[in-house]
């Protein structure tokens, strides 16, 4: 068998025991949160009887073991159960939250993981040079301020006071202005449904993008700036100067390449905060998806909501490293074409 | 076409250094060389290390390595002064006009990208030909040069050839672009004897089909001797003698030169092995871990008290694995290892600790052998303090003795070992090895990373070393310049077996199997025409057979 394949399935196979390790850590976890289910659903002035008959209704009263494995058999065949608070099923509402979620994150990474790279070549193109100071101080300064800071701001400044602006450039016609006012809004209120076309969609989550794009742009940019400058210290590189080529394409061609496996890394570890950490971004800007869902179900103890976003926030993160650790296997000639 | 090529006058090259603890400060390595080099020449650099000589050489493309910095003269190539051109100028130059084959051709190719797309890459970006031109112009060369299935070994990855092909690649990948000038920095020097010869001999045709001109650097003047037409000596930058290659061989004016070449003034006569010997290794085959073969086959040798065994032989071919095994690193998987009229026990852990002072081992690489954070003084104190107790007045006097025996001053006691040569550096891991006051020293390539000249007075200090404290050298090596200087009896090592052994007189002398034969024929000698004697001799071998 060729050893690519084997090791790809390994890391499979390992991606799945984790996965379940983490199912029963989830479990674990939730089981052994404070305060009462039925207590929250019946209220303080519940009688013990029908606290007793809410806890049989829902299984409450079974040991934890036997509740994790008809938990895990549920969602093994799609089923995450009915959330407590509405009753609804739980795999239906998070569907269109985890889409409206991975959309974000979609977009927020087309941008941010393209311009990450093309910035960490520039930092090693002009390296010590002012290009790079810039670009290095700029990144670290957005990556140092809280997420939800970034995210004010940007309201403050591009929801509130650009229309203001526009508004007093008495210079402009009238059709410029409104022109400008039109295309130029910015929501602060990122609203999301099936009526919109993609354009609007997009528009209307430009500021939640330009955030996460801000606070995962530093972390890229640097591990790709690093990567680069540790593989020019090879002797091939000194090769490829000494073919005349010059140094951008020295860059592109021989250092990149050479560099994939560690950047890749980096880029899918804040892929998978762009999915897994957008908690604070939602909430800021009232973006109906997985993070809003999850902390609102949180605070109403609603158990088998936490835990079917634990454990899908679990599966994306392994989901991702595991790609990460795929395309390092791949990027490596010595695996790809063994001797 | 102008007569002279390239037009090197008043050369001066510059480095910032960074001593430790000290602030940086400017040296001067290169002060003031001047040579010519008509097309289709070959110009020989030799010297030792730190001569100046690859930075040299690699002037001639405008580039410095590392913070090296060119700080005075001229370097013309085909009538333009390169080092006063624009970085434009100079890129059209490099690749195009000069082009540069370094030591390590395993480092210099770009692990990711296929070998002919790296060969062909200059060519093609000089627009000096077309893609489809270049490609069939690598598989010409690729011919040329002796590598296998020309046709498509440019679809593989550096990792799939191997050192000595890669070498030829390397080679491939300087000429494609038909250049004016070639700058072959060390170009066998990593290889093994018997694989140098075959890419000296390709590199030779190559020169001599295309009428390249070239830059020969090495510290090899042996193997200089057998392609270029000029030799220049250097010494620490400054140019020591320049002549015709039969001038510098034959008669050398300057004493350096002389120096260079009669090197090996050694003379060492062979002991006769005694009753007892101190080391006897019966029937050892090992293996590592996780592998499914043996690196070393039923090996069978014997070392005598106060003698020196030599074991001779290739990268690969299990010598250093040896070492391993009676160190107790590597536990054989069959055989037994008698020392000193005991049996050693397999693995290290379990060895007493007399068995670990009067085994002691020595080290190619001495830089990375010694902390670099310890004295001279701490480093040979070491054993004397964790073998015999030895502590405060009593220890001082013994460091003092052993520095007197490796013939180094009472100052080196608190250097550190930064501070020192390569040769000094060895000197010291010798004393620390002394100081346990050892039967038998094991050295491991001791002398292959120094210059010959230094390599020389380390031999010298280790035979004197041994007539004193009568101690056993186990010798590995791969030159067999050192092999005839030192040994007693002699052990030829290939592909985990030992295909010879006997005595120096009886090894070195004919009739010789086919693998002695080979390697003590691939030894360079510093003769004219040496090279293609052998080549001749083969070829009519094995029409023979």
């Amino acid at each position: 068998m060729h050893p690519i394949i084997k090791l790809v399935a390994q890391r499979l196979a390992l991606g799945l025991l984790l996965l379940f390790a983490a199912s029963i850590l989830i479990f674990a976890g939730t089981s052994i949160l404070p305060g009462d289910v039925a207590q929250q659903i019946l209220g303080q002035s519940a009688t013990p009887e029908a606290l007793e008959n809410l806890r049989r209704e829902l299984g409450l009263n079974e040991p934890a073991v036997s509740r994790y494995f008809s938990w895990l058999g549920g969602v093994m065949q799609g089923d995450l159960g009915t959330a407590l608070t509405n009753g609804r099923d739980i795999a239906e509402s998070l569907g269109t939250r985890l889409s409206n979620t991975l959309f974000l994150a979609f977009w927020a990474a087309v941008i941010a993981v393209p311009l990450a790279i093309t910035l960490g070549l520039l930092a090693v193109r002009y390296k010590d040079r002012w290009p790079d100071k810039v670009i290095s101080a700029v990144t670290l300064t957005t990556i140092s301020i809280p997420e939800f800071m970034i995210g004010y701001v940007l309201i403050f400044f591009l929801s509130i006071q650009l229309p203001q602006l526009i508004n007093g450039m008495e210079f402009l016609s009238d059709g410029a202005r409104n022109w400008m006012l039109s295309n130029l809004r910015f929501s602060s209120v990122a609203l999301m449904n099936d009526s919109m076309t993609l354009i609007e969609k997009i528009k209307s989550i430009t500021l939640p993008i330009m955030v996460l794009t801000l606070v995962v742009l530093a972390h890229m940019m640097r591990m790709t700036r690093a990567a680069i400058l540790n593989v020019m210290q090879s002797a091939y590189i000194e090769t490829a100067e000494l073919k005349g080529l010059g140094m951008l394409k020295i860059i592109r061609k021989h250092a990149f390449p050479n560099a994939i496996a560690p950047i890749v890394n980096v880029v899918m570890i804040n892929l998978a905060y762009l999915v897994v950490g957008v908690v604070v971004v939602e909430v800021v800007f009232a973006y109906p998806g997985m993070g809003q869902y999850l902390v609102d179900h949180v605070a109403k103890r609603d158990i088998p909501v936490v835990q079917a976003c634990g454990l899908i926030f679990a599966a994306v993160y392994i989901g991702l490293n595991l790609v990460a650790d795929i395309v390092s296997i791949l990027a490596n000639p010595r695996l790809r074409h063994p001797k | 076409m102008t007569d002279v090529l390239l037009k090197v006058r008043g050369l001066k090259i510059g480095a910032t250094i960074f001593p430790p603890g000290e602030k940086s400060r400017d040296i001067e390595i290169v002060h003031g060389v001047d040579f010519d080099l008509a097309p289709g020449k070959v110009l020989g650099l030799i010297g030792e290390s730190g001569a100046g000589k690859s930075t040299i050489g690699l002037a001639s493309m405008a580039y410095g390595r590392g913070g090296v910095e060119i700080t005075g003269g001229t370097v013309e190539v085909n009538g333009r002064d390169v080092l006063s051109s624009g970085m434009r100028d100079v890129r059209r130059l490099r690749g195009a006009e000069v082009t540069y084959v370094s030591q390590s051709a395993a480092a210099s190719f770009n692990p990711a990208k296929q070998i002919m797309e790296q060969v062909t890459e200059a060519a093609i970006f000089q627009n000096k030909f077309s893609k489809k031109e270049a490609e069939d112009r690598a598989v010409e060369l690729f011919r040329k040069l002796g590598l296998p299935d020309p046709e498509n070994i440019g679809s593989r990855y550096p990792h799939q050839v191997s050192g000595g092909q890669l070498q030829r690649c390397m080679t491939a990948l300087a000429l494609c672009p038909q250049p004016d000038l070639v700058v072959f920095d060390e170009p066998t020097t990593a290889l093994d004897v018997t694989t140098q010869i075959d890419v000296l001999a390709a590199i030779k045709e190559a020169i001599r089909d295309t009428g390249v001109a070239a830059l020969y650097i090495t510290h090899d003047l042996a193997v200089v001797a057998q392609v270029s037409d000029h030799i220049m000596v250097l010494q620490q930058g400054a140019t020591v003698e320049y002549g015709t290659t039969d001038q510098i061989i034959n008669a050398p004016k300057e004493d350096y030169t002389k120096a260079l070449v009669s090197v090996r003034s050694i003379d060492h006569e062979e002991k006769q092995p005694t009753d007892n010997p101190v080391l006897r290794v019966e029937n050892v085959t090992a293996r590592y871990k996780g592998t499914d073969f043996d690196v070393l086959k039923n090996i069978n040798v014997e070392l005598h008290p106060g003698q020196t065994l030599a074991v001779v032989g290739e990268s690969g071919s299990g010598k250093s694995t040896l070492a391993r095994v009676i160190t107790g690193l590597l536990p054989p998987s069959n055989g037994t290892i008698t020392f000193d009229g005991r049996t050693l026990t397999p693995d290290l852990p379990t060895r007493p600790l007399d068995d670990l002072r009067e085994l002691q081992m020595i080290y190619q690489m001495a830089d990375t052998a010694m902390n670099p954070r310890q004295t001279v003084g701490t480093i040979i104190g070491r054993p004397l303090e964790f073998y015999f107790g030895l502590k405060g007045a009593e220890k001082q006097k013994r460091i003092q003795e052993l520095l007197d025996e490796i013939e180094l001053g009472e100052g080196f006691q608190d250097r550190y070992p930064a501070e020192l040569s390569g040769g000094q550096k060895q000197r010291v891991c010798i004393a620390r090895a002394l100081a346990a006051k050892p039967k038998l020293i094991i050295c491991d390539e001791v002398t292959s990373a120094l210059d010959p000249l230094v390599a020389d007075g380390i031999l010298k200090l280790l035979l004197n070393l041994q007539k004193i404290e009568d101690v056993a050298y186990l010798f590995i090596t791969h030159d067999l310049a050192t092999v005839r200087a030192i040994a007693d009896s002699i052990a030829v090592m290939f592909q985990g077996e030992v295909v010879r052994y006997g005595p120096k007189s009886q090894v070195l002398a004919p009739p010789f199997d086919d693998y002695t034969d080979l390697l003590l024929s691939s030894v360079p000698e510093m003769k004219l025409g040496w090279l293609e004697d052998v080549i001749a001799n083969r070829k009519m071998e094995s029409a023979g057979n």
